[in-house]
């Protein structure tokens, strides 16, 4: 029989984010979110919890818990802000995930402990602006050359777009996926991930502004112009690159479904004590039936999806294959959170559509989750070739 | 140095409470149960004793049934080195009572220093900490927001605030007892890897019976109730605002009977 209970470990860490969550990240959460501003005193403070690496082995700095307390984490940040939820769970699942997974021991030596203890983040460089789910029909191409002190570089040349971590004052680089061969006459084109360090001549990147949603998070181009680095910079082997970033977002998904609850538990807790405090007719929202009924079904969704991503941990943990799902569990908690905070702004009435009021956030914040890191579509597609379509 | 810390577990400051049945006490189902906040404050400030003072060690008393381990790990995790959980199955206990099994407990260990919270924010009775100082016999200031080592590391200056923005300052020798006011520090988080790490710290557990002696019960409960529900407040109805302050006075006067 399977169990339900959390280990006393799991427990203990929940509630130690919840309780930085509530006294750190909610009072300034809002403010960030209208200025647009990422946090570095969050960040640290963050860091200075554990929050990166956390799957990630001793060896290299990180605390090698499991798959389980990870999404707990995030789920916990995601309840009380989404933007903070986002950088740890990008940090966690594109900046220091590649790397760990298949990195070279000397890739590993060199970037994770600083990566792990949360002094540097790092950027995964995979959509571009004319490639997003169609990720095999990116441009960025790298080509090995002689390099001026006669060894072989990788020359790279190309853009990216929507990248999370990329521009940040502590960003340390990004794991770049380029085209490093094929593609000519119906050819099919050979992908590799290249590791560039922030300041290598010719990259760039420039923060995007004007976002609706995740505003506090930071969300970069990467622009490559000639880009040198050394051939060791290669992210594990040459032509690797889909397949490293299929089993990357595989992890990735279980982040993203982890926002799309702790989200969704945030605008429920809100909309319920907002039902239990208004009046309306003579008593509280919360005794109208049609009230009431909406808060049970949020809550059974929410149980619901719960369950659906704890055993996708689970699975994952146990080593066992979680493709379908870690897909199932992303578009589950993803659109499940949708379909949330649409009922809590409507029970918000007028004050949901005010940003004083906490569910607008959640309502903005919630929409990234069924476009990022695969598509809702995309999710589709993956449960639907799992099932044998 | 050796620094000890009495914790104690209390309800949620969002716990709906619930009187018995029988008045004698409080219900306690589905509490969920909390550091008490003034002695996170404790816990905070023996860690940074220790981390001033080299080779120092940081020891959590707490008394009470096994749910008060997880307050227990709860220090630990934040970077306390040992636990002593004092079970208290079969006691009968009451402030003096539950002074004299703590005293008893911390007599064993040789402290320098003992950190405590002003109060328990479950009953306020703030007398478990002066009766443990008593009977050990050692001095003690209570409600301190400032804690300076002495440069000997024999003792340690101490503030306290008195009415009206009085500031006391006290030279006091260790041991002693401190009891800790909000604003001495804040507390800092349990970090992942101090959670992970405190599952691996001994934490020893004692007998609260095996440490009473013959002593008894000084005081006891006899019925709970809960404080009367607030009225509504009342909105003065008249014509002009003469007529609204005369029906003011009158009501002063024959309802509240203040005047």
């Amino acid at each position: 029989m399977p169990h339900f209970d959390l280990t006393s470990e799991q427990e203990m860490l929940q509630k130690t984010i919840r309780d930085f969550a509530e006294k750190e990240i909610r009072p300034v959460a809002q403010k960030l979110d209208e200025k647009e501003e990422f946090s570095y005193p969050l960040t640290a403070g963050m860091a200075k919890l554990g929050l990166f690496g956390m799957t990630v082995s001793p060896d290299y700095g990180g605390l090698g818990l499991d798959t389980l307390s990870y999404v707990l984490c995030v789920a916990e940040l995601a309840r009380v802000d989404g933007c903070q939820a986002a950088t740890v769970a990008a940090a966690n699942s594109l900046g220091i995930g590649p790397i760990a997974t298949f990195g070279t021991e000397k890739q590993k030596q060199k970037y994770l402990p600083d990566l792990c203890s949360g002094k540097k983040l790092w950027a995964f460089g995979l959509t571009e602006a004319e490639a997003g789910s169609d990720a095999g029909s990116s441009k960025t191409h790298a080509e090995i050359k002689k390099g001026q002190g006669g060894s072989p570089e990788w020359l790279i040349n190309g853009s990216k777009i929507f990248i999370t971590n990329g521009s940040s004052e502590i960003t340390g680089g990004a794991t770049v996926q380029c085209v490093t061969g094929g593609g000519k006459e119906g050819q099919k084109k050979e992908l590799s991930c290249i590791i560039v360090e922030k300041g290598t001549p010719g990259f760039t990147a420039k923060t995007m502004h004007h976002k609706m949603t995740w505003r506090s998070t930071n969300t970069a181009e990467l622009y490559f112009q000639d880009v040198a680095v050394p051939e060791e910079n290669l992210l594990g082997k040459r032509g690797e690159g889909f397949r490293q970033m299929l089993q990357t977002l595989d992890s990735g998904r279980l982040g993203i479904a982890a926002m799309g609850l702790g989200g969704a538990e945030g605008a429920f807790e809100a909309a319920l004590k907002y039902a239990q405090e208004r009046k309306t007719f003579g008593v509280s929202l919360s005794k109208h039936q049609t009230i009431a009924f909406k808060l049970a079904d949020m809550a059974v969704e929410i149980e619901a999806a719960r369950n659906l991503l704890y055993k996708a941990c689970w699975l994952k943990d146990e080593g066992k294959p979680f493709t379908k799902e870690a897909a199932m569990a992303k578009l589950y908690c993803s659109e499940m959170m949708g379909r949330v905070v649409d009922q809590a702004v409507q029970i918000f009435g007028g004050y949901g559509l005010m940003e004083e009021y906490p569910v607008a956030k959640f309502y903005r914040d919630q929409r990234l989750l069924e476009i990022g890191e695969g598509t809702s579509e995309v999710q589709r597609i993956v449960i639907s070739r799992q099932l044998g379509c | 140095m050796k620094i000890g810390v009495l914790l104690k577990q209390v309800p949620d400051t969002e716990t709906k409470i619930r009187i018995r049945s029988d008045s004698k006490g409080i219900e306690t189902d589905g509490i969920k149960y909390i550091l008490n906040p003034y002695d996170e404050f404790a816990v905070e400030e023996a860690l940074k004793v220790k981390e001033k003072v080299a080779g120092s060690e940081v020891v959590i008393f707490s008394m009470g049934p096994a749910r008060v381990v997880e307050a227990i790990r709860t220090a630990l995790a934040m970077g306390a080195d040992r636990g002593i959980h004092v079970e208290d199955t079969g006691l009968v206990s009451d402030s003096y009572i539950a002074a004299t099994v703590l005293a008893n407990t911390v007599r064993q260990e040789n402290l320098n220093l003992l950190l405590c919270g002003k109060k328990a924010i479950d009953d306020d009775a703030s007398q478990v900490v002066a009766m443990v100082a008593e009977f050990l016999n050692w001095p003690q200031v209570n409600i301190i927001e400032k804690l300076e080592l002495n440069p000997d590391g024999q003792g340690a200056v101490v503030h306290r605030r008195v009415g009206g923005g009085t500031q006391e300052v006290y030279d006091v020798g260790f041991p002693c007892v401190l009891s800790c006011e909000k604003g001495l520090n804040s507390p800092r988080y349990a970090s992942l890897p101090g959670i992970m790490k405190a599952k691996t710290k001994p934490l020893a557990v004692l007998k609260a019976t095996d440490l009473v002696g013959d002593n008894k019960i000084k005081t006891e409960f006899v019925n709970w109730r809960l404080p009367p529900e607030r009225k509504a407040g009342k909105i003065i109805q008249g014509e002009t605002v003469e007529a609204k302050a005369k029906e003011l006075v009158r009501l002063l006067r024959e309802e509240a009977k203040v005047l």
